[in-house]
């Protein structure tokens, strides 16, 4: 099942919630060389890596499983939870997201396990953000009470269309009536607190019948919407049918213009952008999306999921970026004899952790303001770095970059071609690191 | 020193070989004739092959042969051209093997043509020449064969070789018949009058035909047809004629040991320990060890340190006597204190310079790049090493803005900037970038003060920043060759278009025989630099030849064409061009850079134009949407990678006003074109 991330579902939040979501309550810390803050808290991702089907389009880390295995499968992901709530040496857990694969597929039990493995061993607050991603199936809609019940307080739902011949296309195991009923049920179990993913830039789609879909899908959904554009993989159906010709891709003019109308439409709707794919409206962001944004830590969880922390368990003093092994076997034979299944772990240099930092950051349409980016580079600051550039001021003068008070961020039509920016800030970024080298 | 037959033969074991050679003895009991062994070896000093073919070495170099016993009459000085692949190689090998020259193996075959190009088009690149013993008529002939280049990029070299011999043969090959070179090549003979034996090689094939052969020859040359020797040089068949007819028919050199010594330097070599080694034809007179002798071009004078003959390898001899072939050390430290055609002399007793002296003349330019800047000393001594064997490369530094520190070469050919490309590439494994070659232009000035500025008239244009201003020029001209084509009669509409779209003006057309065609075009040089051989090659099924000579620069309407990016002019793009032929060239130019230049933030403009007026122009749009949608689970290694690589590739992207334009982009346009 195609899996995405850095999404997120919401519903009203506490404010005891907010005390770990907001960079203002922790910016007087720091991990070395940053705020000790950032090391005492983390958001948590957990990877199912099991699907009922492969979808054409998707070439994410996901299986087909073999047999049940299910138990097996709770006890691993409970027992690297612990090794690495551990070894992160965290306090509090912000934010929970199980993705997948198809979690749904999961137990609620296991869900259940899972969260109080981790209440049991550091602060997860009640108002916490706990996302799951659902598969609009039968089966999965039967499953969102128990799940709800389990401590799960947000839903992302994988509509991905409400055509049901490119629902069928794109090898999805639901019906555009399944979905609907599906976010009817979340919706009634969270209100607020449910997303839809829906994909543009599908085989055979038009920029009307994608508008028809989307105004559709706004009468349907609830306070959360994810964008995404289908892309090509290399190794998947989809793949092979568009190149034998079986399939036709609409054109980069056509999905530019599906993104720009998608952007205006749901704008008009009370749905603020806040990243390049994610709206929301009533204060629904999801938190746990957020924080990757904003650099903070966070740990992975299962087979191929991925995570960002200081090892403090074993005396580190720098983030890590760290990858688990990949295939379920392996990895859950990994996790029964040394209680986790990192497969590699690569120290992130200053500089590197900056880059992260100004990539991420400039996802969301309120970019890095000049506090967030003190909080990881206090010596140098946004306008020493950006402000007397060439190239920059450039990019500042043809409006596609903001620099000001508040700090750096895009503009309305930056935003739609962040990757070109990127590079060109990468290289400042670079150059004012290392002077000497770059010149 | 008399040596027989059969020893070398049996020194190499190869009975095979033995038979054939038996045969054809025996085909022969009228003439008396007995060989002498001199030559071990075929071979000179490709440096790639020496080591793998001393050891072939059948037999003691012996000294102490007394060239005095060699008066001219005694002498004769030809040389074999052919057209590719007709066999001229195969026998040089077969009359150096009868002679004793070299040891007959299997390998002879065509020992000197090592580099890919030489094998593809079969020709030799490098001159090879060797001193032969043959005995005629119970006389003792010193027979030298001087290897000439085999194609008219080299026609310079060719006309010097051609100057120090008296005869040539003329292979044709029975089942082709005439191609382009040979008829390119009979007319060097012709002009310089020497007397010429026309041989018809490979009767052996199934398909020979040389009756229809020495019909071409009667009619293309007006040489009778009983002058033909019908040979097959791979199975040795007649080639005893040929030796025979060399001696019989070709006159002796004329000059005399008496005159003051005056010789012809034909070729010449490096070698990193002597300095040069130059092949020279004496003239007059003679020459020894520690005589003092000078340049007629550069009037240096050099002392004799070594001289003797070539067998082809060098034999040291004592002295060289007019009329006689050999190799002279004299501690030259450059190949161009050795230039081809100028003359020696003693110092004691200047003489006039042999008439046809120039120096070399380069006719296609190309700048070679090293495709990563960090191998720039490497591609340096690399080239430098090629030079040292080839005083007619001309070597000019030369930088892009594109494609950095690098070098403008000149070329007196195509081919010669072919078998150069391929040497840098096969002997000193360099990786090169090597840009579309251009010819020289000239520019007749208009203004006395010009003229007076740049010290003549005319100026030669090699870059085109350099092409003066139509306000300050009262013509523009450009080099031309006259162009030979052979080709079946029913490919002759193709190739005539082909030609008409060249800007070729036909000169004459004319049957050789009932299906094959001879054409003549007059083709502005910059025409035929790039593809046209290819195609011609492709659209006739690869049966048409071509050749092509030299014939001088004619006016023309040339224009400066500039390629603009949104507005900025592209320096390292300028082109000069025929007006004719601007709109096409710049089409293709804009399109080519369209699909390199990637898109960027903003529309790019990309136009080629002529001083204000745009002829051509091609779009690329902005980007509208590149963002990626998803990041998959808090994988952001994947896409950190990708825009770090981005960014490192900003850096050594060429920026022209606001515009990025990768290397790659000026590589595609600047580069010749794979084949």
């Amino acid at each position: 099942m195609l899996k995405y991330i850095f999404r997120e579902v919401s519903r009203g939040f506490s404010p005891g919630l907010r005390r770990f979501s907001d960079v203002k309550v922790t910016e007087n810390v720091a991990e070395s060389p940053t705020f000790p803050h950032l090391i005492e808290q983390a958001s948590l991702y957990l990877h199912w890596p099991y699907c009922l089907r492969r979808c054409t389009y998707c070439n994410f880390n996901k299986y087909i499983p073999k047999e049940d295995n299910e138990d097996i499968m709770a006890k691993c992901l409970q027992r690297e939870t612990e090794t690495l709530l551990q070894l992160s040496q965290v306090s509090c857990i912000t934010s929970v997201f199980f993705g997948g694969g198809t979690p749904s597929l999961a137990h609620p039990s296991t869900i259940a396990k899972i969260l109080e493995t981790v209440s049991n061993q550091v602060y997860l607050s009640d108002e916490a953000e706990v996302t799951l991603e659902v598969n609009p199936t039968p089966v999965g809609m039967s499953k969102l009470k128990d799940f709800h019940f389990a401590g799960v307080n947000r839903f992302s739902i994988g509509v991905q269309s409400l055509q049901d011949e490119h629902l069928k296309s794109l090898g999805r195991d639901h019906s555009s009536l399944e979905a609907l009923q599906t976010l009817e049920e979340a919706r009634r179990l969270c209100p607020g607190g449910v997303s839809v993913d829906i994909m543009f830039g599908r085989p055979e789609q038009t920029i009307e019948s994608w508008s028809n879909e989307l105004s559709e899908m706004l009468r349907v959904c609830d306070d959360h919407v994810s964008l995404y554009q289908l892309t090509l993989e290399r190794g998947t159906q989809l793949f092979k049918q568009v190149h034998c010709g079986q399939v036709t891709m609409p054109t980069e003019e056509m999905t530019a213009e599906m993104y720009r109308c998608a952007r205006k439409t749901l704008q008009q709707h009370g749905f603020q952008q806040y990243e390049v794919s994610n709206f929301a409206k009533n204060n629904s962001q999801s938190r746990h999306n957020l924080s990757y944004w904003k650099g903070k830590q966070y740990i992975g969880v299962g087979p191929g999921a991925h995570g960002r922390f200081v090892p403090l368990g074993e005396g580190g003093a720098t983030r890590e970026a760290r990858t688990q092994t990949l295939e379920p076997d392996v990895w859950i034979r990994e996790v029964q004899q040394r209680g986790h299944g990192t497969r590699r772990r690569i120290q992130l240099g200053h500089l590197e952790l900056l880059e992260e930092v100004l990539v991420m950051g400039m996802r969301m349409t309120k970019g890095i303001n000049h506090k967030h980016w003190e909080l990881f580079n206090p010596e140098l600051g946004l306008h020493e770095i950006f402000g007397a550039s060439p190239v920059v001021q450039e990019l500042l003068q043809n409006g596609q970059l903001i620099l000001d008070d508040r700090g750096l961020r895009c503009s309305w039509d930056g935003l739609a071609v962040l990757d070109s920016i990127l590079p060109i800030l990468l290289l400042e970024l670079d150059k004012q690191s290392f002077p000497k080298a770059a010149s | 020193m008399s040596y027989s037959l059969v020893k070398p033969l049996c020194d190499t074991a190869l009975l095979g070989r033995v038979l054939p050679f038996k045969v054809c003895r025996r085909k022969m009991p009228g003439y008396n004739m007995s060989y002498r062994v001199l030559r071990p070896r075929w071979m000179k000093c490709f440096p790639v092959l020496s080591s793998s073919f001393r050891s072939l070495s059948t037999q003691p170099a012996k000294d102490g042969v007394d060239l005095s016993k060699f008066p001219v009459d005694k002498i004769r000085n030809f040389c074999i051209i052919a057209h590719i692949d007709h066999g001229k190689s195969t026998l040089a090998d077969r009359m150096l093997e009868m002679t004793g020259a070299i040891a007959k193996t299997e390998k002879n075959k065509q020992v000197l043509d090592k580099l890919q190009v030489e094998r593809e088009r079969g020709i030799t690149v490098k001159a090879q020449t060797a001193s032969l013993f043959y005995s005629h008529d119970r006389q003792e002939y010193l027979l030298n064969l001087i290897d000439t280049p085999g194609h008219v990029d080299f026609s310079y070299e060719v006309s010097r070789s051609l100057s120090a011999c008296q005869g040539v043969l003329l292979i044709i090959d029975a089942n082709q018949g005439i191609q382009a070179q040979t008829v390119a090549n009979f007319y060097l003979a012709f002009e310089a009058q020497l007397t010429i034996i026309p041989v018809i090689n490979k009767i052996d094939l199934k398909n020979a035909d040389p009756e229809r052969v020495e019909s071409q020859i009667e009619k293309v040359f007006d040489i009778p047809r009983e002058e033909c020797i019908r040979i097959s040089a791979k199975l040795g068949t007649n080639v005893e004629t040929v030796l025979q007819a060399v001696v019989e028919r070709i006159p002796p050199p004329a000059g005399s040991i008496d005159d003051p010594f005056k010789a012809l330097v034909f070729d010449s070599n490096f070698d990193h320990y002597r300095g040069v080694v130059a092949n020279i034809a004496v003239f007059g007179g003679r020459v020894k060890k520690g005589d003092k002798i000078v340049s007629a071009y550069l009037c240096k004078t050099y002392e004799v340190n070594e001289l003797g003959l070539l067998r082809p390898e060098e034999h040291p001899t004592q002295k060289l006597f007019a009329g006689q072939v050999g190799y002279i050390v004299a501690g030259m430290k450059d190949v161009k204190e050795a230039q081809i055609g100028d003359t020696l002399y003693h110092q004691e007793q200047p003489v006039e310079a042999l008439p046809g002296f120039k120096p070399a003349k380069a006719m296609v330019f190309a700048g070679m790049y090293p495709t990563d800047q960090s191998e720039y000393p490497t591609l340096r001594s690399a080239i430098e090493r090629l030079t040292l064997n080839d005083s007619s490369v001309t070597v000019q530094r030369d930088s892009s803005l594109a494609l950095g520190a690098g070098w403008r070469l000149g070329f007196l050919g195509l081919l010669h900037m072919e078998v150069f490309n391929q040497r840098l590439e096969q002997e000193y494994n360099a990786s090169v970038i090597v840009t579309v070659p251009t010819v020289p232009y000239k520019a007749v000035l208009s203004s006395a003060k010009l003229i007076k500025e740049h010290g003549s008239e005319e100026l030669t244009i090699v870059n085109p920043a350099q092409f003066p201003d139509r306000s300050v020029v009262s013509e523009y001209l450009e080099p031309m060759v006259l162009g030979t084509i052979l080709a079946p009669e029913t490919h002759t509409g193709k190739i005539m278009s082909l030609c008409l779209s060249r800007r070729a003006v036909q000169k004459n057309m004319v049957y050789v025989d009932d299906q094959r065609v001879m054409m003549k075009y007059l083709f502005p040089l910059n025409e035929i630099v790039v593809d046209f051989y290819d195609l011609l090659k492709s659209l006739s099924s690869g049966y048409a030849s071509f050749d092509y000579e030299n014939a001088g620069y004619q006016t023309a309407d040339l224009i400066k064409m500039d390629i603009l990016l949104n507005g900025r002019p592209v320096e390292e793009l300028t082109t000069i061009v025929h007006r004719d032929r601007a709109y096409s060239t710049g089409k293709a130019m804009c399109e080519r850079l369209k699909e390199s230049i990637p898109r960027q933030m903003f529309e790019i403009a990309v136009q080629a134009a002529i001083g204000s007026k745009v002829i051509a122009r091609e779009t690329i749009k902005a980007y509208r949407k590149n963002v990626l949608a998803k990041c998959y689970g808090g994988d952001i290694t994947r896409k950190m990678k990708l825009l770090k690589k981005q960014a490192d590739g900003k850096k050594k992207m060429r920026r022209i006003g606001n515009i990025e334009v990768p290397k790659d982009a000026f590589i595609s346009i600047l580069k010749r074109k794979e084949k």
